[in-house]
This record gives C-alpha cells, sequence and structure tokens, in this order.
C-alpha cells in the first residue's frame, strides 16, 4: 500500500478529532491540555504531509514550519501546565467544571 | 498778588470742622475738654476771619478770588473755589464772633446736659458749614454747605430727641428747606447749563460777571426764582416759614445761632450773593424776579409780625420777630438796597441772638418755663438779663439813634420809598415797624414788669458764663449802630464799594423823625394796651376771633396739614394700592408665569427625560443580564462554541466552493 496524501489527511484529522473530543469531554485539565497537544499535532502533520505531496518536495519548507510548531506548542506546554498548577494551588483542584469564577 | 490769607480762606471752616471731628473722635465723655476744643476752634476761626477782614479794608470794593479744579469728567472741568469781598469778610465776622459769645453761653446754659460734648461739636460743625457757605465762590460749593447746614440744623433742633416734638420739629425743618432746597438745585443745574460755569466769580468768566450772565440771558430770571426758593426755604419765607417757629424746639443756644443770628440769614446772604442774576436787564431797578423777593418779603415780614402779637412761648415769638426781620431784609434786597439788606442782617445777627440768650437765661431761670404768661416781675429777679433784654428789644423795636438795628431798619425804609414801582411796601414796612415795637413791648411786659407769677417766685439770675455773652452782645448791638449812621455810613459803603466820608449834617434826616414816631407809637401803645396783662391776653378779650386766628398761627399749619401733608398723605396711599394691586399683582402674575413653567419643565423632566434614561438603563441592564447568563465560565463551553463556529464556517465553506 503506498502511502497517499488522503492517507495522512485522514489520519490527521483523525487525530485532530480524537484531540478535540479530548478537550471538550475530560474535566480534567491535564487531559485537556493533552487535547489540545492532539489537535497541534493534527495540525503539524498536515503541514508535513501538504509539503511532500506538494509542488516542490526538495526544500525542507513544511519541516520548517513543522518545527516551529512544535517549539511553540512546547512553550504553550509549559505555559499551560504552570497556569495548572498555579490553578490547583489556589482551589486545590484541577476539574475545570469547578473553575467557574468568571461566570457572568 | 492775593494775600496769604485769599489762598487760605478754607481754613476759616476747615478749624471748626476740625475742632467738631476732634470732640466727636477724643473728647466725647471730657466735657471741659469738648467744650474747650470748640470755643478755641471758633475762637481760632474768629482770628482768621478778622485777619481776612483786614485786606478787604484796603480799598473800597476790593475782592479776592481763588479758584481751583475739584475734579474733571469728560470736557468739563468741575472747579470750586472761595471769594473774599466786603459781603463774606462782614458775614465771617459776624457770624465767627457772635457764634463765639454763643458756645460759651452754651457752657452755662448745657451744664446739666448729659450729652453736653455731642452738642459742641454740632455747634462746631454747624460753624464750620455756614462760614463754608460765605467763603463759597461756586454755587455747587455754596450749595454742599448749604446742605450741612441744614443736616446741623436738623441735628440740633432734635438735640433732644426724646421729646417728640423735638424729633417733629427736626423732621418738619428738614423736609420743608428741602422742598426750597429743592428748587436751588434745579436753579443750579439751569445755571450751568446756561452758563458752563458755577463759579461766581472768574476773572470775568463767572457766572455773576458779563459773560456769564449774556449767556444766561432771558433764563436769568427762572434760575434766580428757582434759587430765591431756596432761600425761602432756608430764610423761612412765606409759604415755607412754618418750621422756623418749630425749630424753637432746639436748645436756646442753637435757636440763637442757627435760627436767628446765622443760617435763617444765609438765604438772605444767598440773594445778595448772587443779586446781579436777580437785577439782570432791570428797569428802574425792577425785574420780575426781584418784584417776587419784594412781595414775598412784605407778605412774611407783616405776616410773621401779627402772629407774634398772640404767641405765649417767648421763643416762638422771638422765631416769628426772627421771621419778619428777614422778610424785612428780603424787602430791602428786593427795592435794591442791597446794603441796607446785609446792614440789617449784621445788626440782626447780634442783636437776635442777645434777645434769644436772654429767653435762654430767661428760661434757665425760670426752670425751663417758656410761657410768658406764667412769668412776670423778672426785672428784680434777673437785672442783667432785663438790661441787656431791653437793649435788645430796643434795637429790635428801632429806637432811634443809639441803636445798631434803628439805623439799618432806616436804611431800609429809605430804600423802600425809592423804589419806582408802589410806594405800598413802603408803608407796609412803617406798619410793621410799629407791630415790631408793640410785640415785644408786650413781651417785656409780660416777662419783667408787673408781679412774680407761677414760675417766675423763684427765679434766680443765670450764672456769669451766661451773663457775659448777654453783655459783650449788648455792647456790640449798641456799638455797631456807630457804623451805620447816615452821618458816617461805613458799613453801607463798605458793602456796596464806596469810599467814606464823615458829614454830622446827614445824621438828622426826616425820616429819623417818621420812624421815631412810628416807634414811639408802637411801644407807648405796648404800655397801654399791655399795662394790665394778665393770663388773658389783652388783645384776646377785646378781638377774641383775631387773637384765636393769629394764635393758632392763621391757621397755615392746618392749612398745610389738610393740603400738602394730606394730600401727599393721599398720593402715599394712592401708590400704595397701586403698589399692592397693580404693581404688585403684575409681578405676581410674572411670578405666576414662572411658576407655571416651572412645572412644566419639571413634567418634562420627570416624565420625558428622566423615564427615557431610565428606561435605556433599564434596557442596557436587562441586556447586560441576558448576556451575562451566556457567560457560564465553564471553559471548555466556550471551547465547544469556538468548534461549533469553525465548523460552520466550514460548512459555509464549503457550500460556497
Amino acid at each position: 500500500m503506498t502511502p497517499t496524501l488522503s492517507l495522512f489527511l485522514i489520519i490527521s484529522a483523525a487525530l485532530f478529532s480524537i484531540g478535540l473530543l479530548a478537550a471538550l469531554s475530560r474535566r480534567h485539565a491535564i487531559f485537556i491540555l493533552i487535547g489540545i497537544e492532539m489537535m497541534l499535532a493534527a495540525a503539524n502533520l498536515n503541514f508535513v504531509a501538504f509539503w511532500r505531496f506538494g509542488p516542490q518536495p526538495q526544500s525542507p519548507t513544511g519541516v520548517m514550519v513543522a518545527i516551529f510548531s512544535i517549539a511553540i506548542a512546547a512553550a504553550e506546554a509549559a505555559v499551560g501546565l504552570a497556569l495548572v498548577i498555579a490553578v490547583y494551588r489556589h482551589y486545590r483542584t484541577t476539574n475545570v467544571d469547578k473553575l467557574n469564577q468568571l461566570k457572568g | 498778588m492775593n494775600p496769604w490769607i485769599v489762598t487760605h480762606l478754607w481754613l476759616i471752616p476747615a478749624v471748626p470742622l476740625a475742632a467738631s471731628l476732634l470732640i466727636l473722635a477724643f473728647a466725647n465723655s471730657r466735657r471741659r475738654t469738648g467744650a474747650a476744643i470748640a470755643i478755641i476752634g471758633q475762637l481760632a476761626a474768629f482770628t482768621l476771619a478778622v485777619i481776612a477782614f483786614l485786606p478787604t479794608l484796603a480799598e473800597p470794593g476790593w475782592r479776592a478770588v481763588h479758584n481751583i479744579t475739584w475734579f474733571t469728567f469728560g470736557e468739563h472741568a468741575l472747579r470750586i473755589g472761595w471769594v473774599l469781598d466786603p459781603l463774606a469778610a462782614a458775614m465771617l465776622l459776624m457770624i465767627t464772633f457772635v457764634g463765639l459769645w454763643i458756645f460759651i453761653f452754651s457752657i452755662g446754659y448745657m451744664a446739666d446736659d448729659k450729652n453736653f460734648t455731642r452738642f459742641f461739636a454740632y455747634l462746631s460743625f454747624f460753624s464750620a458749614a455756614m462760614l463754608g457757605v460765605v467763603i463759597a465762590n461756586s454755587l455747587l460749593l455754596l450749595f454742599v454747605c448749604w446742605e450741612l447746614v441744614g443736616l446741623a440744623s436738623y441735628l440740633l433742633i432734635g438735640f433732644w430727641i426724646h421729646k417728640p416734638s423735638a424729633a417733629a420739629a427736626a423732621k418738619k425743618a428738614f423736609i420743608t428747606t428741602r422742598i426750597g432746597d429743592l428748587g436751588l438745585f434745579l436753579g443750579m443745574l439751569w445755571l450751568y447749563s446756561g452758563s458752563g460755569t458755577l463759579l461766581f466769580y472768574d476773572d470775568g468768566n463767572g457766572c455773576l460777571e458779563k459773560a456769564g450772565l449774556l449767556a444766561l440771558g432771558a433764563g436769568a430770571t427762572f434760575v434766580a426764582l428757582l434759587i430765591f426758593s431756596g432761600a425761602v426755604g432756608k430764610s423761612g419765607q412765606f409759604p415755607l416759614h412754618v418750621w422756623l417757629p418749630d425749630a424753637m424746639e432746639g436748645p436756646t443756644p442753637v435757636s440763637a445761632l442757627i435760627h436767628a443770628a446765622t443760617m435763617v440769614a444765609a438765604g438772605v446772604f444767598l440773594v445778595a450773593r448772587v443779586y446781579p442774576l436777580f437785577s439782570l436787564g432791570e428797569i428802574d431797578g425792577v425785574t420780575p424776579s426781584l418784584l417776587v423777593v419784594v412781595w414775598i418779603g412784605v407778605i412774611t415780614a407783616l405776616m410773621a409780625s401779627l402772629i407774634a402779637l398772640a404767641q405765649s412761648d417767648i421763643k416762638r415769638i422771638l422765631a416769628y420777630s426772627t421771621v419778619s426781620q428777614l422778610g424785612l431784609m428780603m424787602v430791602s434786597l428786593g427795592v435794591g438796597g442791597v446794603a441796607a439788606g446785609i446792614m440789617h442782617l449784621l445788626a440782626h445777627g447780634f442783636f437776635k441772638a442777645l434777645l434769644f440768650l436772654g429767653s435762654g437765661s430767661i428760661i434757665h431761670g425760670c426752670h425751663q418755663e417758656q410761657d410768658i404768661r406764667k412769668m412776670g416781675g423778672l426785672r428784680r429777679a434777673m437785672p442783667v438779663t432785663f438790661v441787656t433784654y431791653a437793649i435788645g428789644m430796643m434795637t429790635l423795636s428801632g429806637v432811634p439813634l443809639f441803636f445798631s438795628g434803628a439805623w439799618s431798619k432806616e436804611d431800609i425804609l429809605h430804600a423802600t420809598l425809592h423804589w419806582s414801582r408802589s410806594p405800598v411796601p413802603h408803608y407796609l414796612m412803617m406798619a410793621g415797624v410799629v407791630l415790631t415795637a408793640l410785640y415785644m413791648t408786650r413781651q417785656m411786659i409780660y416777662v419783667f414788669f408787673g408781679g412774680p407769677r407761677e414760675a417766675s417766685a423763684q427765679a434766680h439770675e443765670s450764672p456769669s458764663v451766661m451773663a457775659a455773652p448777654l453783655i459783650v452782645l449788648a455792647v456790640c448791638s449798641i456799638g455797631l449802630g456807630i457804623v451805620l449812621t447816615p452821618a458816617w455810613p461805613w458799613l453801607h459803603d463798605y458793602l456796596t464799594g464806596q469810599a467814606t466820608h464823615f458829614d454830622m449834617g446827614q445824621l438828622i434826616q426826616p425820616m429819623l423823625f417818621v420812624s421815631f414816631a412810628l416807634v414811639a407809637a408802637g411801644i407807648g401803645l405796648g404800655f397801654l394796651f399791655y399795662r394790665q396783662a394778665g393770663a388773658v391776653d389783652p388783645l384776646g378779650r377785646t378781638l377774641p376771633a383775631l387773637f384765636r386766628f393769629l394764635e393758632n398761627k392763621m391757621w397755615l399749619d392746618q392749612l398745610y396739614a389738610s393740603t400738602v401733608v394730606a394730600g401727599s398723605a393721599m398720593l402715599s396711599r394712592a401708590s400704595d394700592w397701586m403698589d399692592r394691586f397693580v404693581w404688585d399683582g403684575l409681578v405676581r402674575g410674572v411670578g405666576g408665569l414662572g411658576q407655571l413653567f416651572g412645572i412644566f419643565s419639571t413634567n418634562v423632566d420627570e416624565r420625558g427625560i428622566n423615564a427615557g434614561v431610565d428606561e435605556s438603563a433599564t434596557g442596557t441592564r436587562g441586556l447586560g443580564r441576558f448576556m451575562s447568563g451566556w457567560h457560564s465560565g465553564q471553559v471548555q463551553t466556550y471551547m465547544g462554541a469556538v468548534a461549533v463556529g469553525m465548523l460552520a464556517l466550514l460548512l459555509l465553506y464549503a457550500w460556497l466552493a
């Protein structure tokens, strides 16, 4: 079976959907972060796939964007984890259903 | 080159004014100091008056003026100044000298008064104002001082303010003279608009000099009459004389100084001062304004001497006598005898002050009794007063040869005799002479002769501080006659600006016998008629109707009360009614309109604007509440919304593509 663009796009869409489901349904903040990371990974996969099957596969542009994106994702994860720890210290919980103080 | 005194003539009124202020400021409770300051001030003024008198002797008709600019407004410069001429110098001497002795007399007369120092402050203030009138070379300055004199008179008439009659008399004097002063003020305005200056003498440009009189032209008659109305008020001429007898409510020295010797003479002085206005365009010495002066004077002189016959208050008799003598002076001015009028004014200043001070001494001796019917036989109890009073009485009556009043009166009779228009004033003035002798004799008999009655039983002679001024003034009343005689008419020529010659042959003139006969008739008649005077007046017994008519001052007060006073009361009531119902109604109407508008705008505000603002606020709040419902605080809800939105965008994209 030859790997085609459609295959990668399907995998990517599945990965994105799994991440979205995790982010929307889990109550634990860490799992929500993990879901977001999965959606980012899906997006990176799309970049690489479109590059690999695009008109100029010689120059490594798609990989470069993906690496940038991963670096940003790392930074985002660091900020997100720090926020979770701060929230936990304050509220003694990481259940996002309880963290509704911004309710209007 | 003017002598020093001309440029510093203002010092003469300034000194008594300073004395007055000093007394009020520093010597309020120190009686001796207060009186001393007043007398020193008056003495200084007298000294200055003598200094001012000397240069006027240098040559006949000498006159010097000193004018200064008071202030400028726009292109006009308002100038005032002072003038030194024989008229002013003679008046200065008389006022300061008589004033000085009245001040001294007051020490004794007011000894028991608790407002002793205030009295002296007022007296000094009056003296200052009066001297200001005399030296003024500008009608404006004269008017200012004139009003100050009126104020001083008001303060002094009402000095015993606790007496309601004194307060009423003060008001009456002030208001009545104010009526005349209104005329004076209008005359002043007319004079200014006509001649462009209020200075009397200004190197040929003054309003009494040729250029000013020419500019004034025919208006001079009206100006003169308006100015004369001021003189009528101040000098107690008919019909504004009613305040003067009532003014006797003031302390007697005040009556002597202000309401006999000086202030009331200011009107005569004023007419003499602005005489060129009166005599402008004369034909045989007659102008319309002078005619008015003559007849007003004649009416006043006769009316007052008739009323004096039936009065019983010693001071009121003298007051009416003053009114009649002032009328006589006016007649003299009106017929052209300016010098004669002023001579009589000066002589009158002395002997009327003497008479008033004498009456003060009598009142003092009789324990404040003023009714002559309750006196009697005082010649033994009060010999000094009796002798001096008799001298004053004879001077006033005009007993010939020895008394000053006789010569000046004779001069006036001469002047009336030579009047071109009518002989009537001459004969009426002769009748006035008889009447004067008659009422003075009546007073003498009532007060000094016969036996003592209720008030005079305990009478005593006054202290020497009061007797001395009487003696001095009595001597002056006689001594002044020396410069008045036709043989050596020094004062007459001094005032008219001629050189004097001594001519013994002029002493005895036909008129002398006439006036002797008149005076003798008056006094003799008086002695015959009033010999048996008792509680009922002999005239009242023989002619009761006439007597009552005169006793009630010819009902003039009642006439004024029922016409002028009642009229103005009616006017006041009408104005009050207008104010209450018409103007007040208008004001209330306008107010009501405002109120209506207020109610309207309140409604607009509360129902319209407020409600609108409230509604929009409520709406905003409701919207906010609705919107805030969307903010669940659930981060996953938000995320879900984002996902749904993205899905919707994707679908939209797909559908469009």
